[in-house]
């Protein structure tokens, strides 16, 4: 398929964007020691790093499942007047600078928090461990699910749903047996995105959950650790953080062309 | 209609962006690039300094040293450089960025930080390796931390954090949070922190300074105002600045 009837000056503004996204990424590229590249990124820190970082954006990408898609479900289908107000506070994470999120987690969760506060008392301490982690990048990355989920869902119509209903399906199976099926890419892309998102989740994991070795610093706060003594090593994982996001988002989006959704 | 005003909107707000960010490096403008835990006692020294010397703006840049280090290679204006550790201005003059000899111009030691009124009943360095307690320190990568694992050396303590932050005042706010219940600071942010924090002085941090330089830089277009920024900076008034801010002198 071909753009037709696209205005030609559009591609000038087009490519300029392109290139402001492309060029420090390549710029970056080229400061790369290729040489040392082997031995930083597989040291035990760096290794540590990266495997905590996919091991917890996995989980949040899970918890962002199981919390979006219900929530999703709801911003598209139902209609009750105070709906719009609900969609601005999902998406609130999208504008709010990850530090203030970082914060607002800390006075929820942390030790004296609202509601860490009972959880201490119960012996659950969340502050400086992985779960700490895994709650900022949910935090994050929830709006990417629910967003893109709802826009499926709002893009697919609820013409199935209702004729499922009229035919005698319960709303769990007309929500099991058409919507869900119905939206899949869109979840599946959604997913993708929140995973990513988790992934270069920085300010709040470092307001909240702190940074150690094997724990809570994840390749994101390695990186800017690194920078501190070896510039060399932070490029290096940076490198390594791109190329895991590129692979992610290449992979789910490349086959999202042949598709309606 | 609607999209041409807004459209107006855009290219003004980038038009006023865009000159606003140009006019650091004016004729009457000194540029200090200084670490982050310079911020109170410098921007005291800068009015003082500014009285002295009529007409003379002194603009700031503070952040971590390494970061301010690293903007000055790769070519940020500025006309004088104040590091919170020798490291990151060895660093500087290595790379040919600095103009003369940098010179010391204070110090910093260590401290032990707990929740207000000491809870815990810390005393002692020793009394961080207790059981169940939550200590932070900075990472061993960044200055504070570098002395931190001096301090652990020269004490033969061991401790064993729950956290190590890459910055200070990531320490300290694990603590002022309550998220922890101890962390080592320097003295300067323990101060700083006034009443959210109880101080426990080590003795053993006496002995583990840290050195602040401060340099003229090659690339300043104002050598005098800047070199007579320096002179002010390790001078009588700088001095009674930083030491009520808890600074050492060199």
């Amino acid at each position: 398929m071909t753009a037709t009837g696209l205005p030609r000056w559009l591609f000038v503004p087009a490519t300029l964007g392109l290139l402001f996204v492309v060029v420090p990424l390549v710029a970056m590229l080229l400061t790369v020691d290729w040489a040392t590249f082997p031995s930083l990124v597989t040291s035990p820190a760096s290794l540590d790093a990266l495997f905590l970082s996919l091991r917890t954006s996995a989980a949040a990408t899970i918890l962002c499942i199981l919390l979006g898609v219900p929530l999703a479900v709801v911003l598209a289908r139902s209609s009750f007047r105070w709906i719009s107000v609900v969609r601005g506070f999902v998406l609130l994470p999208l504008v709010l600078p990850p530090v203030v999120g970082g914060v607002a987690l800390l006075y929820t969760f942390g030790r004296r928090g609202l509601i860490g506060e009972h959880l201490d008392a119960l012996g659950i301490h969340i502050a400086f461990t992985t779960t700490a982690v895994v709650l900022a990048q949910t935090f994050v990355a929830l709006p990417f699910l629910v967003t893109s989920l709802e826009g499926a869902l709002r893009s697919a119509g609820s013409r199935y749903e209702d004729v499922a209903a009229t035919l005698g399906a319960r709303p769990t199976t007309v929500f099991r047996r058409i919507t869900l099926p119905l939206v899949l890419p869109g979840l599946v892309s959604g997913s993708v995105l929140a995973f990513a998102r988790a992934l270069g989740e920085f300010g709040a994991t470092l307001t909240f959950a702190g940074s150690l070795q094997g724990v809570t610093r994840t390749l994101p706060l390695e990186i800017y650790l690194q920078r501190e003594t070896d510039p060399d090593a932070a490029v290096a994982l940076s490198l390594v953080l791109i190329l895991v996001a590129v692979v992610i988002v290449v992979a789910v989006y490349s086959r999202r062309k042949d598709r309606p959704l | 209609m609607r999209c041409r005003a807004l459209a107006a909107l855009a290219a003004a707000l980038t038009a006023a962006a865009l000159t606003s960010c140009g006019t650091g490096g004016g004729s009457d403008v000194l540029t200090v690039y200084a670490a982050a835990s310079l911020r109170a006692p410098f921007t005291e020294i800068a009015e003082r300094f500014e009285e002295a010397n009529p007409g003379v703006t002194v603009e700031f840049s503070f952040a971590g040293s390494s970061d301010l280090g690293t903007q000055l290679e790769q070519g940020a204006p500025a006309d004088v450089f104040a590091s919170a550790d020798t490291r990151t201005m060895d660093a500087a003059v290595a790379s040919g960025l600095v103009a003369g000899e940098p010179i010391p111009f204070a110090t910093n030691t260590l401290a032990i930080v707990t929740e207000p009124g000491n809870p815990e009943n810390i005393t002692s360095l020793d009394d961080l390796t207790g059981d169940g307690l939550s200590v932070v320190v900075c990472a061993p990568r960044v200055p504070c931390g570098a002395a931190t694992e001096r301090l652990e050396e020269a004490s033969g303590v061991e401790l064993a954090p729950v956290s190590e932050e890459s910055s200070v005042t990531d320490v300290l706010g694990k603590v002022t949070s309550g998220q922890a219940d101890a962390g080592l600071v320097y003295v300067t942010d323990a101060m700083g922190a006034g009443e959210k924090v109880t101080v426990v002085p080590a003795p053993e941090a006496a002995e583990i300074v840290n050195v602040y330089p401060v340099a003229t830089l090659k690339d300043s277009r104002y050598h005098d105002r800047a070199d007579a920024f320096v002179r002010f900076v390790t001078g009588t008034d700088g001095r009674t600045v930083l030491a009520d801010a808890g600074f050492g002198a060199p």
